[in-house]
């Protein structure tokens, strides 16, 4: 039975302490890797003999603006199917170069979803075969979910309602 | 994106035809875009285009109170649009830690899977109308029909139902759900004597075998690299299964099989989603017994006693001091959500659906994101048609039941 405690165990014997910020929230472990490291951590993780995490269940990015030089984090999602275990693993980088190494090598399902991180937060993804952008338009210069876009203001006034068929 | 793509200078020389498949073709059903290289009628090579309804209901939800995030969610696979909202509900009450009476758990799984027949009614279906054979989706149609009458008894609406709320639903079912319900589930006039004449006329049919068997195939191994959950990738012999490896809303409480294929091509894809239509049936009956078994108070219960965050009934807003508080914090976005993030995930009628959400205390999510099964499996289809016939490229998107909606977000 691989429980949260084992993999912990297997990961700092691996990486020592280059492993950061292990917490179980609602059960799930999760912690911090170097972004240098990001696909050691993986390709240890799919190919040890007992951890088995083969698939990926999701990536994507989140933007904590506060946090100078890691604005960004890269969340992955790992499942192991043999023995039903999920983890989740996050690696941090500086906005101003977001570079971390692409995963698509050894998981062809991470394309799109680095696309779809690259698209929304503008993440680098190196070594990505096609880095581009996939739900926004080709011509658009911004990365539209990090923090400084926010939404419109749903009370704004100044907006003519006639152009809009509310008038 | 402007230019148009052309043939190179002195192009009779070239051996290949560029053909754009969709974005809005009556095959794709949605909004899909394939650059084709054809030679012949043969698919050499297949670039995807996606994004054409994006609506950013990522962004969109970082402004939402919780309860308002709802009508997003119906949005995504709009052919099952109650698993989407319960999902949703779900992800909510982990984080909140709230749970839910067995009652409403039952109630949930009725409705989730009658959302998930009525959404591989349509797959199956269209498959067929793609391969030519129209009647067959006419026919089960009209059980699609009564399906949204039973949500519409319960909810109010019909294809985006926003139904049930964190804790339960809105309200009690009523008899006319339940006698709508037993019309649906009734072995000689209701949908299982529509399945059974459904399966006789498609699945051991020569001429749709024939165009099925071998079209679209993919490995098992191919399948888990390239992200497939759900029907499509137990076609091709995995048994993953949300409501089995992780299971939510007491599905761990009924006695159902996973069924599997073995090739992954169109046929096993249409072969599971029937016989998943068999199993859902057999929950949906399983449930509806134990939901019969509850009596007098216990009867009565659809939601969970959790004010905080339950909507209160009206009535009680009027007249009582308490419930009007909570409507009011509720109705503002003011509940208090606790610090954490949580990823929940249930299974949608095409694969795992997740909803990953963190949460820095405010009254919104700091961050959701929606794990969409369509739009990561999607990225395999260049790969699936290469090789094949044209006719086979459409074929094999209506089996894949892609859902732009979810696709896109």
């Amino acid at each position: 039975m691989l429980t949260n405690e084992i993999i912990q165990l297997k990961l700092t014997e691996k990486f020592c302490d280059v492993l950061t910020d292990w917490q179980e929230p609602y059960g799930m472990l999760t912690f911090t890797a170097p972004k240098e490291i990001n696909l050691k951590v993986l390709q240890f993780l799919f190919d040890d003999a007992e951890l088995k995490f083969t698939f990926l269940t999701d990536l994507q990015a989140v933007h904590y603006p506060d946090h100078k030089g890691a604005e960004l984090a890269v969340v992955y999602h790992l499942h192991n199917w043999t023995d039903n275990v999920r983890i989740r693993f996050k690696v941090f980088t500086d906005i101003i170069q977001p570079d971390v190494y692409s995963a698509t090598a050894l998981y062809q399902s991470a394309n799109f979803m680095e696309r779809e991180t690259y698209d929304f937060y503008g993440v680098n993804f190196v070594g990505h075969p096609n880095l581009i952008r996939i739900l926004n338009v080709d011509e658009m210069d911004y990365f539209p979910m990090r923090k400084e876009y926010p939404l419109e203001d749903q009370t704004r006034i100044d907006k003519d309602d006639e152009m809009f068929g509310r008038g | 994106m402007s230019e148009h793509i052309l043939l190179p200078e002195g192009s009779i020389e070239k051996q290949t035809t560029t053909l754009n498949l969709g974005p809005t073709h009556p095959a794709t059903h949605g909004v899909f875009q394939n650059i084709l290289e054809l030679d012949g009628e043969r698919i050499m090579k297949a670039t995807s285009t996606v994004g054409y309804i994006h609506r950013a209901f990522e962004k969109i939800a970082e402004r939402r109170p919780l309860y308002q995030i709802t009508p997003l969610t119906d949005r995504l696979n709009y052919c099952s649009s109650p698993i989407n909202n319960m999902g949703w509900h779900l992800t909510c009450e982990k984080l909140l830690a709230v749970s839910t009476p067995k009652r409403v758990d039952y109630l949930r799984i009725i409705i989730m899977e009658l959302a998930r027949i009525s959404d591989h009614l349509i797959c199956n279906s269209i498959v067929g109308v793609d391969s030519g054979a129209y009647s067959g989706f006419l026919y089960v149609m009209q059980f699609r029909e009564l399906i949204y009458e039973i949500y519409e008894e319960v909810c109010g609406s019909r294809l985006t139902t926003n139904i049930g709320r964190i804790g339960g639903f809105e309200r009690n079912f009523t008899n006319a759900a339940f006698e709508k319900l037993e019309k649906f589930l009734d072995e000689k006039t209701g949908y299982p004597a529509q399945l059974k004449e459904f399966e006789n006329l498609f699945s051991r049919n020569r001429i749709f075998m024939d165009r099925t068997i071998g079209c679209g195939p993919i490995t098992a191994e191919r399948a888990m690299n390239y992200g497939f959950t759900g029907p499509n990738l137990r076609a091709a012999g995995v048994d993953y299964d949300v409501r089995v490896h992780s299971p939510y809303s007491s599905y761990q409480d009924f006695d159902f099989t996973v069924p599997v294929g073995n090739t992954g091509d169109c046929y096993d894809r249409f072969l599971v989603r029937n016989e998943e239509m068999w199993q859902s049936l057999s929950i949906v009956n399983q449930a509806y017994k134990k939901v019969q078994e509850f009596k007098g108070a216990e009867a009565d219960v659809f939601h969970a006693d959790v004010p905080a965050y339950y909507l209160p009934e009206k009535k009680d807003v009027y007249t009582k001091m308490e419930a009007l508080i909570y409507h009011f914090k509720i109705v503002m976005g003011e509940t208090e959500m606790p610090v954490g993030e949580v990823y929940h995930s249930v299974e949608g009628a095409n694969g795992e659906l997740g909803f990953y959400l963190i949460s820095d205390g405010g009254r919104t999510p700091y961050r959701l994101h929606f794990r969409r099964p369509c739009f990561i499996y999607y990225q395999a289809y260049p790969e699936l048609i290469k090789g094949g016939m044209l006719s086979d490229a459409v074929i094999t998107m209506s089996s894949l039941n892609l859902i732009a909606g979810e696709l896109d977000a």
